[in-house]
């Protein structure tokens, strides 16, 4: 890509000292939580003085290496060697001693009290057990100025008032509050900045550079990686795929190394052609996504894709009736809805499995059979009281239908695995008839064989006309679920991908790329690749 | 295998327990522990050890009479804690309980003298309970106050109206009366209707929560609030009824306290009840933070209490130890339950 070289051009590539011996090596970095394998044998080097950009699709394993970095997590095997001596952080405590810091992308901070008792919480300095705030207050001030951040914060600033790039901030100085810091980490640090705060942040990452400290870079975007890094790596599926200098590698190779799964049989199912509009919504505004317009037909599969963030969970919350309508319209089957609430939504025919099953999908308390029948339950009784026997007969048809594997209908939910939990979920929605159908992440903490079950059933769903959306972060799974991809990016749709074009190279270009302005072209690069 | 195949071989089945169909088959005391609940049959346990240790130091435990004297003695703390105990599922609280029962107690006793009608006075009192309800409820949901500090405010604040329509002594005498009389000394059947009213409303309660749609999403709400909302339950609604359900609920139970005691009593016989009853729902098994119990826990908690209270009683205990062994008691039972949802022990508990 152009930017690469440009930048290249005006701003020649910092001394990265090739010859020099990384200051962090980690050297087959596997993690496995139960039978998942996050990262499975990552190689990872950072030299002193460079910015290393990692880059990689949602669930590649990019925050969990951070994870491992920081101590957070402890690696299953492999080693991490720092400054020439192998280490194990069995604690973030030991992680911090050794030089070791990271940014994460959601700040924790104390809303009431002030920027300098956040930035030295747990390390507030006293005399006897007497905290002197002056001392704090001083101490902060010390740290904002040498970092040179005087303008931007000031340490009694409550933490309830601080704007997002200043909570980042506080994040920084508490990282950098002491000296003896080899290699900071930042994750996705600019999710949340406004450009203006991004060149400070990138003018801060310069002097850390140019200070001789080892700076790691975990985004997404690729035009600040363009801008900011020396050296980038891809992660794919828990694996080091790719590592480069960035001189020598463009935009479109970056993105093929993050994709490039094989796709597989288990999507197989007959698009029936579509039939009437069911669900169309015009130009939704919400406080996260702006200007949604995207319409679903009965019988339709339309996935939504993007990055974390993008607004995607967001936009099903608004369809489920659970966030306020700042503006525009959703139809079903032509009528305009006013979604006050889940109940309006429940009662216009949509039904929403959300990401989060376990918090806010099912009680995990009670049965299986609670659980499927819960939005019908009013139409199963008689006199208010339940009639058991048709209640039951209902859940057992949905049980068997979906293959949910259970003992029987009475046991607690929780004692599903992940993939029954989801089906319960579906059941439940199914009960009611709905018309359109929104799953969040249906395959989440789904084993492989429940999820080639799920695939199958969204498959029916459509074929049977209902109108199907599903939200998903494999790519794999949207390019083979759906009829129409919508790829959103920073609360707004900004393009669609229909069927027989999709890659996933093309998908994930649009969901990444900054150029606004030109997707079309960032979309012909990417299918370049493919071909 | 690695997560690289993102995907799923359809020939890969699931692990062979899950089955579909496949229903293990449980022994006869697997499912009586499925059946009863561990809770309640540690309640059970509890119980039948205490009656025992009781019994064998002193036969009259045993007697009929003394049965009596239980029933009767937990009978107002009895239908409190049931009224409590639909609160709790909802992941609600009531402080204010003994508050409004005394409220009750008073205002049935007063109406009673000036108009001269029992009835007329029980139904304004139980109206006074469900407007009492309602104030808790609207504080609660539109307020937007914890359930905790609502109620300890009108915990107050009723107690106070109390004393101020009541001048803070005892009104009205209602010993006299042949409906006041029979509630506190009449019996259908051989069972004493005092014991009877609070087994009449724990079975329409347990009723209610178990075979109708009104109770099922009681626990659902209670359970998972976020699931309930999103399924389109009316949450507002079922906290404002469950909370004018326990004002009418105190004004039973004071109306009986009036029953018992001849007369309308501002603090005496209401005052700390509160305490009680909360001990009886967690030591029936109800958790704070909703969705999880049950009546039939609740009773036999109560019954536990009054068990304990009266056999200590007739052993001759100096009282002070009562307050202690049901302090024990319930502080023992919630670590129970505790160690049975395996929370790690770090900072305040859920």
């Amino acid at each position: 890509m152009n930017s690469t070289q440009n930048h290249d051009a005006e701003q020649p590539l910092h001394d990265t000292n090739g010859d020099a011996p990384p200051v962090l090596q980690m050297r087959g970095i596997t993690k496995s939580f139960g039978p998942i394998r996050a990262l499975s044998g990552v190689d990872l080097d950072v030299r002193a003085g460079e910015v290393l950009a990692v880059m990689g699709e949602n669930g590649a394993g990019k925050s969990t290496i951070l994870k491992i970095l920081s101590g957070e997590h402890a690696p299953s095997s492999g080693s991490i060697n720092l400054a020439g001596a192998d280490r194990t952080f069995s604690s973030p405590f030991e992680a911090k001693a050794a030089g070791i810091r990271v940014i994460y992308q959601e700040p924790e901070i104390l809303d009431d009290v002030s920027v300098a008792e956040n930035v030295f919480i747990g390390s507030i300095p006293r005399h006897a057990r007497f905290v002197s705030r002056h001392e704090v207050i001083a101490e902060t001030q010390a740290v904002i100025d040498r970092l040179g951040f005087s303008s931007a914060i000031s340490p009694t600033t409550l933490g309830s008032r601080l704007s997002p790039a200043q909570r980042q901030l506080v994040e920084i100085l508490r990282a950098l509050k002491d000296d003896s810091v080899a290699v900071i980490a930042f994750d996705e640090p600019t999710s949340s900045l406004s450009e203006h705060e991004v060149e400070a942040l990138f003018a801060f990452i310069a002097r850390l550079r140019a200070s001789g400290t080892a700076v790691i870079y975990v985004s997404h975007r690729m035009k600040e990686i363009a801008e900011i890094a020396d050296r980038v790596a891809v992660l794919r599926d828990g694996q080091s795929v790719f590592a480069s200098l960035m001189s020598d590698t463009d935009e479109s190779e970056m993105v093929r190394n993050m994709v490039g799964r094989d796709v597989f049989g288990a999507f197989d199912r007959d698009h029936t052609e579509a039939g009437e509009i069911v669900l169309e919504v015009k130009e939704l505004t919400t406080a996260d996504v702006s200007n949604i317009s995207f319409h679903v037909r009965a019988g339709e599969v339309v996935a939504f894709s993007g990055l974390v963030g993008a607004g995607r969970t967001e936009l099903a919350k608004a369809l489920a009736g659970d966030a306020e309508i700042l503006s525009g319209t959703i139809a079903i089957s032509g009528e305009v809805q006013k979604l006050r609430s889940p109940i309006d939504a429940v009662r216009a025919g949509i039904g929403l499995a959300p990401e989060e099953r376990k918090t806010e999908a099912l009680v995990m308390t009670r049965s299986i059979k609670e659980n499927i029948s819960l939005v019908v339950l009013n139409s199963l009784t008689r006199a208010r009281f339940v009639r058991r026997g048709l209640e039951s007969g209902l859940v057992a048809d949905y049980m068997k239908r979906l293959r949910v594997r259970a003992g029987s209908m009475d046991q607690e939910v929780k004692t599903l695995s992940g993939g029954n939990q989801q089906k319960v979920v579906v059941a439940r929605w199914l009960a009611r008839k709905p018309k359109v159908l929104i799953l969040d992440e249906p395959t989440r903490g789904v084993d492989v064989g429940a999820k080639a079950d799920i695939y199958r059933i969204i498959g029916e769903l459509a074929a049977e006309g209902i109108a199907v959306v599903v939200i998903s972060n494999e790519l794999i799974e949207v390019i083979g679920l759906a009829d129409r991809i919508l790829v959103m990016r920073g609360g707004e749709i900004v393009g669609e991908v229909a069927r027989a074009d999709a890659t996933e190279q093309n998908v994930l270009t649009l969901a990444i790329s900054d150029s606004l302005d030109q997707p079309t072209n960032s979309g012909n690069v990417a299918l370049e690749g493919t071909s | 295998m690695t997560i690289s195949t993102g995907s799923a071989s359809p020939t890969q089945i699931a692990p062979p327990e899950d089955k579909p169909g496949a229903k293990r088959e449980l022994s006869f005391a697997a499912k009586f522990v499925a059946r009863v609940g561990a809770q309640n049959l540690s309640l059970i346990v509890a119980l039948i050890v205490l009656a025992a240790a009781i019994g064998s130091q002193n036969a009259n435990f045993f007697s009929l009479p003394n049965m009596q004297v239980i029933g009767e003695g937990v009978a107002i703390l009895g239908v409190l804690a049931v009224g409590q105990t639909v609160i709790m599922l909802l992941g609600g609280l009531d402080i204010s309980v003994g508050s409004q029962a005394g409220l009750a107690s008073v205002i049935s006793a007063m109406v009673f003298t000036s108009s001269g009608s029992a009835i007329f006075g029980m139904a304004v009192a139980i109206v006074v309970g469900a407007v009492a309800g309602l104030v808790n409820a609207l504080i609660i949901v539109y307020g937007r106050v914890n359930a905790v500090i609502a109620t300890l405010a009108t915990f107050a604040a009723y107690r106070g109206v109390v004393n101020l329509v009541s001048n803070g002594s005892a009104q009205g005498y209602t010993g006299g009366d042949d409906v006041f009389t029979f509630l506190s000394l009449g019996k259908i059947a051989g069972i004493p209707v005092l014991i009877l009213v609070f087994l009449v409303i724990a079975a329409l309660v347990y009723t209610m929560l178990t075979f109708t749609d009104i109770g099922r999403n009681i626990y659902a709400i209670g359970g998972n609030k976020v699931a309930a909302r999103l399924s389109g339950l009316r949450i507002n609604k079922y906290v404002i009824g469950a909370y004018m359900l326990m004002g009418v609920i105190a004004a039973i139970a004071g109306i009986l306290l009036t029953a018992r005691t001849g007369s309308g009593q501002p603090t005496s016989g209401s005052q700390g009840l509160e305490l009680q009853v909360i001990t009886a729902v967690a030591l029936g098994g109800c958790a704070l933070q909703g969705g999880k119990g049950s009546i039939i826990g609740t009773v036999l908690a109560v019954i536990l209490l009054g068990v304990l209270t009266n056999g200590l009683q007739i052993l001759g205990v100096n009282s002070f130890w009562q307050d202690i062994a049901q302090g024990t008691m319930l502080v023992i039972a919630v670590v129970i339950q505790q160690r049975r949802r395996g929370t790690r022990a770090v900072g305040l508990p859920d």
